[in-house]
């Protein structure tokens, strides 16, 4: 089949590009590598979305950082998923850097951020007392807020699915060729797929699909730039109530300490730039160093608290902006690539952005019954104990508690499971639902998730993954018993 | 003079215990706390023995996996033989516990019996 | 709302025998919720023999002791429901649950007896660093995915851990045919039973090392390899003693925790050392009538243990419900455990409400050998036992006499220490 369009990438750009694309009249498809969206770059940051006051003052980053911030109460409350404008705070404990401060205030009015104050001592205090001790003052940004990434990224993916766009999973891309007719031929391991137009927003990979097609003059080098981050338990979940960074340096923004949009405590990330674009993995040296940065602004962390630990990869570019546009000499190639912080903010912007750019050279005219809103996965935890029986009386699985620890019943991970884009790994539901986000981390609900992914999903037990691949969880049946139970 | 240091299993307590051999026979058990430690440390060096406790499939039950148990002690050497036929042991639903799942298993003389309840579906 | 006299939560060995308990001192109405599917808690799938010699003087399976409580909640008629939830506990009693079948309710109870058991500590919790791929496991969810379920999650299994869920599964994944390399235990000692490493771990050749952790975990979709290394006396790992082994299980005993949050929400006051609900001689916590016992209290060793604590929370509400446990007119006498004793259960004792003979159990924070066990009235060293070994695998326990105790009026705290000599 020829599509219109097709986008590379299935995190929070991509998705977001195919949402915005699905207002249209118009063949589009998501190729994923993985067995979800949300896999990448956008299932491991800090989950903030930012004001605005960092990027460089006239820069896309700052634009769309702006804008997107702008967009995000509508689109949550359309996507039906958690957003909180908490407050960002910058501290500043050295009374040599105070003057800096005022520099990313007057940044920020640059960049159009709204309702930004540089707070004294004693007004941040107030506001924050686990601040330092050695706090000299502190830019407020209350535009600042914390957000769910999963949820975002599958919200809009899945509003993209059910407005028509098709979502190819598993599907990684080897090569991309142009024939005679300007058709692009994108070969993967799941067979070739022809298209009008390409979308590159491939994360840490963006360099290597633009490479593909570029000019020898024009290549991109991504560089997976490692955050390490600790996640703490609901119980210290207040321990700020703002999200709080230290002063920026040129490695970003640095180790922040924030709530969660779920009411944890998240502190990171670091920042260590590394080669290999999957090289996810935590060192001891990088938490430690996490730990000892937060220090540095945040009085009394209980890191003794700590339910998870995680790294994330950015796609930094030496440039240190946003790469989008149509590539030189590669006729509807668009790139969205180097999507680093503040690219979870920015994701409905550069979905706009890349949007109007398609409708524009592609000529597109709207649909008619475009859906613009879809309904998250219910938290029973929301309703009324009236409103509770009434829905476990309709449907008894909301009235058995699968998750412990979140209080996640069946009736929620079976709504994850069987709505559009649904999960099919403990990951997938552990994201759609919280189930096995809690403090025992999935060691009591697992199994009985297994149990439930098996039954829905026809999926023999050994073929149940944590997130797709080669992550299967139980290898074989003892006994050398084959086939299934009974 | 030989002389053998063992931690007793005969309770959680596990006392340590000091067994002296000549020429093969024990001459003297000390460190123990009661009789069991004594019978177990005469035991363990001379032809020591343990339960074994596992699963055995079920069919037609509730539960694909029935736990199991040696009735009492096996010699040590034949813990793999006796795993190879609990192995290959098969159970029909309804199982109560003390059912025979492997009669005279390896011929130790002891049975392998069920140690719960699985209910016929 | 429905009344009951006595709400249990938790249908696990503690739950069970405080039910039977409770209805033997002449407790009618008594609830028992259970989350799982089926009463017998934990037990079900501690398969392995060596329960019961305290209880039944005989060695029994986790099931076979199980069922000899489910046999007697069951012959006694008392009422349970599976598949139950336990939402949350107020302040006054009210007992809000959830199920398929009953959706949200809430009950009256005249006392609770809180039983909910513990859960491990996970990975996250132990910040161990390298990459989070499938293949990793707390011991006890292996242990019901090879147990109940009869699934193996691999074939080639490193454990990191010693405590007793640890070594057994050791075992039983030797039994099941996999390879188990090794034993890495952070302390210097081991957390599990002697018997258990003897059993579990000589027996098949499997080494322990302790002093040792893991340092990184290889595998980007499933588990590959993971390397551990000798630590120091501050548990820094040692560069240069590192070991790396291919495997593609881990498992993780390394701790278990009281799971205390529906306590924590009704405003029970909790120890911090045992993450348990701080308790009176009657197993009774801050809140009156509110009563708890097994490993929701504090991590035992031995289901008997758990089984006479939970026989005493089951008296103590009966005689709550029934007015008989008095507000007690003598002073409360603190219970101080220090110098080796880590915590004592219960905290303090009111010589009015307590029985002729009070069970003090504790741990001890390090290994001792042959030390003594020293009990001090004030400044006044009543006890002195001598114990060969003790270690922090194994609970301790002290007997106090209610006669000792009414000869001193005026007492104000008990010690319990670990003295040398």
């Amino acid at each position: 089949m020829l599509y219109d369009v097709i986008i590379i990438g299935a995190g929070v750009s991509g998705s977001a590009i195919a949402r915005e694309l699905s207002r249209y009249e118009v063949n589009v498809c998501v190729l994923e590598k993985c067995e979800d969206v949300c896999e990448g770059t956008s299932k491991a940051n800090s989950a903030i979305v930012h004001a605005g006051f960092d990027a460089a003052a006239g820069s896309l980053m700052a634009k769309l950082n702006v804008r997107g911030n702008e967009m995000m109460d509508d689109l949550c409350r359309d996507l039906d998923i958690p957003f909180k404008r908490n407050g960002s705070m910058v501290v500043c404990i050295h009374k040599e850097a105070l003057s800096g401060l005022q520099d990313l205030y007057d940044r920020g009015i640059k960049n159009g951020v709204k309702d930004m104050r540089i707070l004294t001592r004693e007004e941040a205090l107030e506001l924050e007392p686990n601040l330092s001790d050695n706090v000299e003052g502190a830019l407020l940004a209350p535009t600042g807020g914390i957000i769910c990434p999963f949820k975002l990224n599958i919200a809009m993916a899945e509003n993209a699915n059910v407005n028509g766009v098709d979502f190819r999973f598993n599907t990684k891309v080897e090569d991309i060729v142009k024939d005679e007719e300007g058709l692009w031929h994108i070969r993967t391991n799941n067979g070739e797929y022809v298209t009008r137009y390409v979308v590159n927003a491939a994360g840490v990979y963006s360099g290597v699909i633009h490479n593909m097609v570029s000019k020898d003059d024009d290549k991109i080098e991504i560089i997976p730039r490692r955050g390490d981050y600790c996640l703490l338990d609901k119980e210290v979940g207040t321990h700020v109530s703002h999200t709080i960074f230290p002063q920026p340096t040129n490695l970003g923004k640095g180790v922040l300490v924030s709530p969660t949009v779920h009411g944890n405590l998240i502190v990171g990330p670091t920042a260590i730039d590394i080669d290999d674009k999957e090289g996810t993995n935590t060192t001891a040296d990088g938490i430690g160093d996490l730990i000892a940065k937060a220090n540095d602004h945040v009085k009394n962390l209980p890191m003794r608290k700590v339910i998870t630990s995680f790294a994330g990869l950015r796609a930094h570019a030496a440039r240190h902006e946003f790469i989008i546009g149509e590539v030189d000499g590669a006729p509807h190639f668009i790139d969205c690539a180097a999507i680093e912080s503040p690219g979870l903010t920015s994701s409905p912007a550069i979905g706009e952005m890349v949007g109007n750019m398609l409708k524009d050279m592609m000529g597109l005219s709207k649909k008619a019954n475009w859906i613009s809103t879809r309904k998250d996965v219910m938290n029973p935890a929301d309703l009324s104990v009236e409103e509770r029986n009434e829905l476990i009386k309709k449907n008894p699985a909301y009235g058995n508690i699968i998750c412990r620890c979140e209080s996640i019943s069946e009736g929620e991970i079976l709504d994850a499971i069987h709505r559009p884009l649904g999960a099919r790994s403990l990951d997938g539901v552990k994201r759609r639902t919280r189930a096995g986000m809690g403090r025992c981390q999935a060691g009591f609900c697992s199994p009985k998730t297994m149990e439930i992914l098996h039954r829905e999903l026809g999926l023999p037990y050994e073929e149940i993954t944590k997130s797709g691949g080669r992550s299967n969880i139980v290898m074989e049946r003892t006994k050398n018993q084959k086939g299934g139970n009974n | 003079m030989e002389k053998r240091e063992l931690t007793c299993i005969g309770c959680p307590m596990g006392c340590q215990i000091t067994v002296e051999l000549e020429n093969g026979e024990v001459t003297s058990v000390t460190g123990n706390t009661c009789g069991i430690g004594d019978k177990y440390a005469r035991n363990e060096v001379t032809h020591p023995e343990r339960t074994v406790t596992s699963t055995s499939i079920v069919l037609g039950g509730d539960k694909p996996r029935v736990s199991v148990k040696t009735a009492s002690n096996i010699p040590k050497d034949k813990i793999n033989a006796v795993m190879k036929e609990i192995d290959a042991a098969v159970m029909h639903a309804p199982i109560h516990i003390g059912d025979v799942v492997v009669k005279d298993v390896c011929g130790t003389g002891v049975d392998v019996v069920a140690t719960r309840n699985v209910e016929a579906v | 709302m429905t009344n009951y006299d006595i709400v249990i939560v938790g249908g696990g060995p503690a739950g069970l025998a405080a039910a039977v308990s409770a209805r033997n001192a002449g407790v009618e109405k008594i609830l028992i919720l259970e989350r799982d599917k089926e009463l017998g808690g934990i037990l079900n799938q501690c398969i392995h023999n060596g329960f019961g010699l305290h209880t039944f003087k005989e060695e029994l399976t986790g099931p076979e002791y199980a069922y000899r409580f489910i046999e007697k909640v069951l012959d006694a008629k008392i009422e349970y429901k599976l598949n139950t939830m336990v939402m949350d506990i107020s302040e006054d009693r009210v007992v809000t649950a959830m199920s398929r079948e009953d959706g949200m309710y809430q009950i009256k109870a005249g006392a609770v007896i809180l039983a909910m058991g513990c859960r491990e500590r996970p990975r996250g919790a132990l910040n161990i660093p390298g990459y989070r791929p499938a293949g990793i496991f707390s011991a006890g969810t292996a242990q019901r995915l090879v147990n109940i379920e009869g699934y193996m999650p691999g074939r080639e299994v490193v454990i990191l851990g010693s405590g007793d869920i640890g070594l057994i599964m050791a075992r039983r994944m030797t039994l099941e045919g996999a390879k188990v390399k090794v034993v890495a235990e952070l302390m210097p000692y081991s957390g599990g039973l002697k018997r258990n490493i003897v059993q579990c771990l000589d027996d098949f050749g499997i080494p322990l090392k302790l002093s040792h952790t893991v340092v990184d975990i290889e595998g980007k979709e499933h588990l590959t390899a993971v390397t551990i290394a000798e630590v120091d006396n501050h548990g820094k790992p040692i560069p240069g003693t590192e070991e790396r082994y291919t495997c593609d299980t881990l498992l993780l005993s390394c701790g278990l925790i009281p799971e205390n949050e529906l306590s924590r929400n009704a405003g029970v006051t909790m120890s911090p050392i045992t993450s348990g609900p701080v308790v009176n001689e009657s197993l009774e916590t801050n809140i009156p009538g509110v009563f708890a016992c097994g490993n929701v209290l504090h991590v035992h060793d031995l289901v008997d243990y758990v089984s006479e604590e939970a026989d005493r929370a089951g008296k103590n509400a009966a005689k709550f419900i029934k007015g008989e446990l008095s507000d007690g007119s003598s002073e409360e006498i603190e219970i101080v455990a220090t110098e080796g004793a880590r915590y004592t259960v219960p905290s303090t004792i009111n010589v009015d409400r307590m029985d002729d003979k009070l069970t003090v159990r504790f741990r001890v924070g390090a290994v001792y050998k042959d030390s003594y066990v020293s009990v001090y009235f004030d400044d006044e060293r009543v006890m002195h036992n001598k114990k060969r070994i003790m270690a922090p695998g194994e609970m301790e326990q002290i007997i106090l006499l209610k006669d000792k105790l009414t000869e001193k009026p005026g007492l104000k705290k008990i010690t319990v220490k670990i003295e040398e000599e």
